[in-house]
């Protein structure tokens, strides 16, 4: 009977899904496809296109635009899109700073929106909003896991992030969960390429380890000029600094460090295997952690279609927070605040014949959500 | 705070001084002679690290790279001078600033259709890898020393280049008097080639340098052109001893700010708070210093054209 | 000649609000944006064009005036949003004519002490020197926390103003256009008057203009605190019209941008700015929607100005300038 019942529910899934099909779907994908900070946003949109291609669905319609990075321009594309292309969901902002010039403002005009990355804490407490889900993460669960697991090997940390507000956001939630001592807190410059004062202060001042956040061009230049310091402190970071977008410019100065991240290649469950199969085969290159969110942006916006009409706004909401999609990151739920609750890993970096990749060492948090979700009325 | 620490800090603010100087030197040489403000500058020692970059890893070598480099910075610098910046000169700057914002947006793009939107990978030599010993405990990566050595040699090629060369010869003349120079005889159109060229393969050179140490990725140019124009603007527009003074003084006071201020700040606050606000303060103070020392001296500290 | 340029300024003019009006009857409501953003760089760039286009002094640093108008707008509607004081005991307002006001006052308080240090210099040292003073508070912005540092301030609703539904993008465009056209009305009656004939004497030969007792550094003095003043204006409308202020409104991209705009309308033009931002504004809404390497091709279209169309887009429609 339960088994009979069960399958009288899959038809049904399945019929509402045939007729949901067939209803056209405006997705707007606002992102950043120019400048320096182009090689993420191109990974989102390459995963997000190619999730969408192979489901088969071609009553999906997606509009692609370069925000350039420029809050200003985001928030022109997005009036356009909303206004004009009437879309019906969006997605696609890498950064914070976009995501706070857009998200509340989209939202409040009832389009659903999705972020493939950015999880600034201003929109997962107080100013949560049932229009507004994220896929990824919240901004200070990288840091919260490695400080978590840094507890295990180190007492006295050396801690730096550039001066903005993620930057504090991060070394708070690192300092959240990290129970030893600080050798220091630094604040850099946003946009410094030179770190050689700051790894001098980190040589002086008997730290066992260092922690850092500095995303893109930044850890790059961190990374490259800490190698050449002769210091030999070992280093840990967020997994954004040591993702399969900056590893080969780093070069081998990454190999052996350990991070911290919600994805990895080397995850083992089928929808992972499948991702970096096609995703590889499709543009020949190793998706990054970027890549991953975005195809289960993708597809958790595919698995709500196939339950509710995009134009009934509180049955997709409620589909949308079913989570009812097979994640490349295993497992994966809705908090109360419309923010992720997952697993965090620790990954070291490895090398796989000649190219640096990230491997699975530990899981730092099981089911975790955010310190923000009960300041969440939703 | 140890002495050791203090004598490592100083030589980064050198280092860094020296770094600047190397991508400020070819700004204020051509803006001396042909009076052009080139905001594409920065493009040029883009198109250095990355061709250092690209060659790097097709070869193995470092060292053809860096040779690359100057050579494709030098033949951007020459075609950008002949089909475009040569119709420059006797416009305003208001049209300089224009036309030379569009090379910017140009050379971006084009770069990125060249080489994707990931940042390249670009090592230090092997030669030059770790660190040395200093006196007195620390040490000290040798390929900042290095670079501080190419700083002073640059500075001394160019002293020597414009004060005992022929072409320096005319390099000083065109600064002084344009009709002068042409009534002489001299071909001004291909000199004035030869040093924008020449004037590029510096930054090319600059950006080869310092991509070795930094990330080599589109827009890498922007923030290293501002401080080249505050290190010219300083130092006195056109003089490559201003550029050389200027750029050691910005980078002084930049490391010594980042290194200091949040330690004096502690004295006064909460250390919670003195680090963001002695990181937000030391941000801002080449801009104060910059102020404070064009509000005394209104054309920089040496001035070529008073 | 002259009357040429009258006809294209006229047809400039009423270009916005056909295009507004337009959108407003097939219900396009974003171009009705389009249109207000337009009007509200046009204003700002306007604002520079005191001190560009008639002083002759070639402000980097205008993105400073441009975006403390921005906070003026963000900061008093988050404090009366939240019933804070702002300081002194002063509340916060969500009412517009006082937030210009305000940001006018706080935009010429500022220029004022940069204008005095910086009109020492000349030439390509004063384009420095103000991106300098932009920089510092591009940087203070950025590292102070109270509003939002880098991510900004989002403004939870579009200020009022008396009489007038401003949530609606009509309304609002009339607020704006209004405004633009005060703006361009301040810059005409500047230019003809003997202040504006000062300015441009201070320009031209400031020894001849000190012999008459004038001093040429108090009228670029004056010239350069207006033009922040409105460029500040034009700050605190574009806040109102992306609901949202962040630093990237005080980055010298910004400065550039605004520079870019005179000089692509053609400079010391009445116009030209108006030209210039709406040529500007629809190459970046044309070009963007069609490919992701829109920059280049707008890097190109700039040079093929700077070569082709001398004067600006005014020169190329009009003809050579009246006077200069």
């Amino acid at each position: 009977m339960r088994k009979f019942l069960a399958g009288g529910v899959a038809a049904l899934a399945l019929m509402t899904a045939g007729i949901a099909q067939a209803e056209p779907v405006k997705i707007g994908v606002i992102t950043t496809l120019s400048g320096g900070g182009a090689g993420l946003g191109v990974d989102m949109r390459d995963a997000f296109q190619l999730a969408i291609k192979q489901s088969g669905n071609s009553e999906i319609e997606l509009v692609v635009e370069d925000d350039a990075q420029k809050p200003e321009l985001a928030v022109q594309i997005a009036e356009k899109m909303i206004q004009s292309d009437k879309v019906d969901l969006m997605t696609g902002i890498i950064w914070s700073n976009l995501a706070m010039a857009v998200v509340p403002n989209a939202v409040a005009q009832d389009v659903i929106y999705l972020s493939p990355n950015a999880g600034p804490s201003a929109l997962a407490g107080a100013n949560c909003h049932p229009n507004y889900f994220n896929v990824a993460y919240q901004n200070d669960n990288f840091h919260e896991a490695m400080g978590e697991y840094d507890n295990k090997d180190y007492k006295k940390t050396f801690i730096l992030a550039p001066n903005y507000p993620a930057g504090k956001d991060a070394l708070t939630g690192f300092k959240r969960y990290y129970k030893g001592e600080l050798a220091g807190e630094v604040y850099t410059q946003v946009g410094q390429t030179d770190y050689a004062a700051e790894i001098a202060e980190i040589r002086a001042s008997g730290a066992d380890s260092v922690y850092f956040f500095l995303p893109g061009g930044m850890g790059i230049a961190f990374m490259k000029q800490y190698a050449q310091s002769g210091v030999a402190i070992p280093v840990t970071g967020p997994g954004f600094s040591f993702s399969q977008d900056v590893l080969p410019a780093i070069g081998d100065a990454a190999l052996g460090v350990k991070n911290s991240g919600t994805w990895a290649k080397d995850l083992d469950n089928p929808a992972n295997k499948a991702f970096v199969e096609a995703f590889q085969k499709e543009y020949n290159r190793l998706p990054s952690i970027y890549a991953a969110q975005s195809w289960d942006t993708a597809n958790l916006i595919l698995s709500a279609i196939g339950k509710a009409s995009v134009k009934d706004k509180d049955a997709f909401r409620a589909a949308l927070k079913e989570a009812d999609f097979a994640s490349v990151r295993g497992k994966f739920k809705f908090n109360t605040n419309n923010h992720p609750i997952q697993d965090i890993y620790v990954t070291e970096v490895v090398k796989e014949g000649d190219v640096l990749t990230n491997k699975i060492i530990a899981t730092a948090f099981t089911d975790h959500g955010d310190a923000y979700a009960d300041k969440c009325s939703m | 705070m140890s002495l050791a620490l203090l004598i490592e800090q100083f030589l980064n603010g050198l280092q860094l001084g020296v770094m600047l100087f190397l991508i400020a030197a070819g700004l204020t040489l051509i803006f001396g002679v042909m009076g052009l403000i080139n905001l594409a500058h920065g493009s040029l020692y883009m198109v250095g690290a990355f061709a250092c970059a690209a060659v790097a890893a097709a070869t193995g070598s470092f060292w053809l790279g860096l040779v690359a480099s100057l050579a494709a910075a030098a033949a951007a610098g020459a075609l950008m001078e002949v089909a475009i910046i040569r119709r420059l000169y006797a416009r305003d700057h208001l049209d300089q600033v224009l036309a030379t914002f569009a090379l910017i947006l140009i050379f971006s793009e084009g770069t990125r259709w060249l080489f994707g939107s990931f940042p390249l990978y670009l090592d230090i030599p092997p030669l030059l890898q770790g660190a040395v010993a200093l006196p007195g405990g620390g040490q000290y990566p040798l390929y900042r020393l290095a670079i501080i050595g190419v700083g002073v040699l640059v500075a001394i090629g160019l002293y020597l280049l414009i004060g005992r060369t022929r072409l320096g010869m005319r390099i000083r003349a065109g600064e002084s008097d344009r009709e002068m120079i042409a009534a002489l005889g001299i071909d001004i159109r291909s000199l004035y080639t030869i040093v924008f060229a020449f004037g590029a393969a510096l930054a090319g050179l600059a950006g080869a340098l310092v991509g070795a140490l930094q990330s080599v990725q589109v827009g890498m140019g922007e923030p290293a052109l501002i401080l080249a124009f505050v290190v010219i603007v300083i130092g006195g527009i056109g003089s490559i001893k201003g550029a050389l003074i200027g750029a050691i003084l910005v980078g002084l006071v930049d490391t010594m700010g980042r290194f200091l201020l949040p330690k004096a700040l502690a004295l006064m606050m909460p250390a919670t708070q003195a680090g963001p606000v002695g990181a937000a303060l030391a941000s801002m103070l080449i801009y104060i210093v910059m102020a404070l020392i064009l509000a005394f001296r209104p054309s920089g500290l040496f001035s070529a054209r008073a | 000649m002259a009357a040429r340029e009258t006809t294209v300024n006229v047809l400039l003019v009423l270009l916005l609000p056909a295009v507004a009006l337009t959108a407003l009857f097939i219900g396009e409501a974003f171009y009705i944006t389009l249109a207000t953003r337009i009007a509200i760089l046009a204003l700002a760039a306007v604002g520079l064009n005191i001190a560009l286009g008639l002083g002759g002094l070639v402000s980097f640093g205008h993105a400073a005036f441009f975006g403390l108008g921005g906070y003026v707008a963000g900061v008093l509607a988050t404090h009366a949003f939240n019933m804070e004081p702002v300081a002194l005991g002063l509340p916060g307002t969500t009412d517009m004519p006082v937030i210009w006001l305000a940001a006018i006052l706080l935009c010429g308080l500022v220029a004022l002490p940069i204008g005095l240090v910086s009109l020492r210099t000349s030439g390509v040292y004063f384009i420095m020197i103000t991106l300098a003073f932009a920089q510092m508070i591009y940087y203070f912005a950025i590292s102070w926390p109270a509003y939002g540092g880098e991510d900004g301030l989002s403004l939870s609703m579009r200020n009022g103003f008396p009489g007038l539904n401003t949530a609606r993008p009509f309304p609002y465009f009339i607020v704006v256009f209004v405004l633009l056209l005060a703006g361009l009305f301040l810059f005409h009656r500047l230019q003809a008057s003997r202040f504006g004939a000062a300015l441009e004497a201070a320009r031209q030969n400031p020894a001849r203009l000190a012999a008459t007792g004038i001093s040429p550094f108090a009228i670029r003095l004056v010239a350069f605190v207006l033009s922040a003043m409105i460029t500040g204006l034009a700050g605190a409308l574009f806040a109102d019209l992306n609901r949202f202020v962040s630093p990237s409104m005080l980055s010298w991209h910004m400065s550039g941008e605004l520079i870019v705009l005179i000089i692509l309308g053609g400079k010391s033009r009445l116009f030209g700015p108006l030209a210039g931002a709406a040529l500007y504004v629809l190459f970046e809404y044309a070009l963007g929607g069609l490919t992701e390497r829109w920059q280049l091709f707008l890097g190109l279209v700039l040079l093929a100005v700077v070569f082709f169309a001398r004067g600006g887009l005014i020169g190329l429609l009009a003809g050579r300038p009246r006077h200069g």
